[in-house]
């Protein structure tokens, strides 16, 4: 109350790290997973639970899929729950919230530039992905008995999985702040479901020398770069994408739709 | 709550704004118009003016959310285009709509905001029980936002708005939609931060809010600013101490002619009708006593085989600068 400053001491209260400014926004996004952590589980882990119990259990067990199948669909599967997570981590709060409830106003008026919000959204979004991943390892030896694995993979998987993430996150972003409210609907299911099939998930892109234009058309999905960069992580004997092609795209990938996503995310985020 | 950043008398303006301009993409006109006005630290400041008057989006560039197109809008002596991060340590601001985090409770909301603003954990801990035992939130202090009313909503975001000590404090239309006893709840939490030298820039389209609340009032209009100054100086100006309005069933008799015949009165000085479709409603401004001017009135409205329906003596307020300023009601 009494002291008395200089004019330019009474402008700047104590400058605040913006790493812990970041952080704090982070920690509330992952307190709040936390908090629903059953849930979030049950929304990440039932598709590809599914897609493991009848692709990769019951038509083998039939008879319909060779035995091998599941060394293929496995990894491919781990991808798929990467990246969708991550995308849907990112896109939909981010709509709901630009749209409707404004919750993330409180977070762009932090002192940190607005770009590093959008950037903890990918951050956070690329965590729930991974986690989601890891997940899938103890629900694939559940449901299929046993799962590839190899532990001099484990470098190139973990790298894979977290520029899958991320990447699967910036699209997320770009999705999140480009599609208006009302179109939503429509453009979750022109772009995800696509995005699902076309992403080397359930086949090696490699034997799709046969139907070309359908190789092309993977070729052209992020999706399918992560899911042959796990093959070749956990199951070399499948053939698969040469692994530096995939981390070069994928890298690639990631700059590119990060750096789109976050001008987005500024031109909703500032008017 | 410690306000150790006040200095008081000869430091730079809490809020200064020169010719400001922000024309939004696709608009044919300036959202706002080259606005200028300072605001002095421990001031209360209101922004006066109808919807779309350009008084939101003063707000919104003044809390870095617009950017503006010209001109130059400082906070704390900080330019808020120029370096947006340390604008956002200075301000806090209280919005039109409900915008609090549906997922933590009332106490998470005000601690995750100091998080935001790097207040240290002992710290926010003290400062959010403090504030919700004043703001009457401390037995709803773990329940959700989705379970508050609007006045409720309102109270939960300026103690949130005043976690990380702000030194400018912006209300967006604070009291819009509230009833009038969460009204009157804000109104006193308006005026306890005056008395503690928070800095308060309020917008609002209710005369008797900025009146009341407001130490200056800037009146608003198609985003320029038509007058400043303090609520007494504003009605001050106007001709007529006081005014008498009157309501008229005019049974037929040209509007025209008897606004003009009212005009003529020996003592009024003014005449403004106000808007109104099924009768005549004027605003006489007089010189001298409204009450002495009511027989004079109802005699001339009797001449025209007019009705006189509804008298009111009043002194000048707000909406009559307003009206003064733009020929047209405040709503």
């Amino acid at each position: 109350m009494t002291a008395v400053e200089t004019p330019a001491a009474t402008a700047a209260p104590a400058p605040v790290g913006r790493a812990r400014v970041f952080l704090a926004v982070l920690r509330r996004d992952l307190y709040v997973t936390g908090r629903e952590l059953p849930v979030f589980l049950a929304q990440v882990i039932l598709q590809p639970l599914f897609l493991l119990l009848v692709f990769g259990r019951v038509l083998t067990d039939l008879g319909f899929t060779r035995p091998g199948y599941t060394e293929v669909l496995f990894p491919g599967i781990v991808a798929m729950t990467a990246v969708l997570t991550a995308l849907q981590s990112t896109a939909f709060p981010l709509v709901i919230d630009f749209s409707f409830t404004k919750e993330i106003e409180d977070r762009l008026l932090a002192p940190m530039p607005v770009g590093m919000v959008g950037l903890e959204k990918i951050v956070f979004a690329a965590m729930r992905a991974v986690a989601a991943a890891v997940v899938m390892f103890p629900v694939g030896v559940l449901v299929l008995g046993s799962i590839p694995w190899r532990a001099s993979g484990v470098p190139l998987l973990a790298t894979i999985l977290v520029l899958g993430s991320v990447v699967g996150a910036a699209l997320g972003l770009i999705l999140g702040t480009a599609v208006p409210v009302n179109r939503i609907n429509v453009i979750f299911a022109l772009i995800l479901t696509p995005l699902l099939f076309t992403g080397a998930s359930q086949y090696p892109w490699t034997s799709l020398d046969q139907l070309r234009w359908f190789q092309v058309v993977t070729a052209c999905n992020p999706l399918t770069y992560v899911s042959e960069g796990m093959r070749a992580a956990l199951e070399p004997t499948v053939p698969h994408i040469q692994p530096w092609i995939s981390v070069l795209v994928l890298a690639t990938c990631l700059v590119v739709f990060t750096a789109v996503g976050i001008r987005l995310f500024l031109r909703r985020a500032i008017d | 709550m410690d306000r150790e950043r006040d200095t008081g008398i000869g430091s730079t303006p809490a809020v200064e704004v020169r010719d400001l301009v922000k024309r939004y993409p696709k608009s044919p006109v300036n959202a706002v118009d080259g606005v200028s006005f300072a605001v002095r630290r421990g001031e209360v400041f209101g922004l006066l003016g109808p919807n779309g008057a350009g008084k939101t989006t003063t707000v919104g560039i003044l809390t870095t959310r617009v950017k503006p197109t010209s001109g130059v809008a400082r906070v704390g002596g900080v330019d808020v285009a120029a370096d947006p991060v340390a604008a956002r340590r200075l301000v806090a601001v209280v919005p039109q709509r409900n915008n609090l985090d549906r997922s933590l409770s009332i106490r998470q909301n005000l601690l995750f905001h100091a998080a935001y603003h790097g207040v240290p954990a002992p710290e926010r801990a003290r400062r959010a029980a403090e504030l919700l035992t004043e703001f009457g939130l401390a037995d709803r202090a773990d329940d959700k936002p989705d379970m508050f009313s609007g006045g409720q909503a309102q109270r939960v975001m300026v103690a949130r708005a005043l976690m990380h000590n702000p030194v400018v404090l912006f209300l967006d239309e604070p009291t819009t939609g509230l009833d009038p006893a969460a009204r009157l709840f804000v109104w006193d939490r308006v005026a306890d931060l005056k008395a503690r030298d928070v800095t308060i820039v309020l917008t609002t389209h209710d005369m008797d809010e900025a009146a009341t609340l407001a130490d200056r009032v800037g009146i608003m209009d198609h985003g320029r600013l038509l007058a400043l100054d303090t609520p007494a100086a504003l009605t001050r100006g106007l001709p007529g101490r006081t005014t008498l309005e009157v309501a008229v069933a005019l049974n037929g008799a040209p509007a025209e002619d008897l606004l003009a015949e009212l005009a003529a009165l020996h003592g009024v000085e003014r005449v403004e009708p106000v808007a109104a479709p099924e009768e005549l409603r004027a605003r006489l401004y007089v010189a001298g006593d409204a009450p002495l001017m009511v027989a004079p009135v109802a005699g001339l409205v009797a001449e025209h085989k007019a009705e006189l329906t509804e008298v009111g003596i009043g002194t000048p307020s707000l909406e009559d600068v307003f009206i003064q300023l733009t020929g047209r009601a405040l709503r």
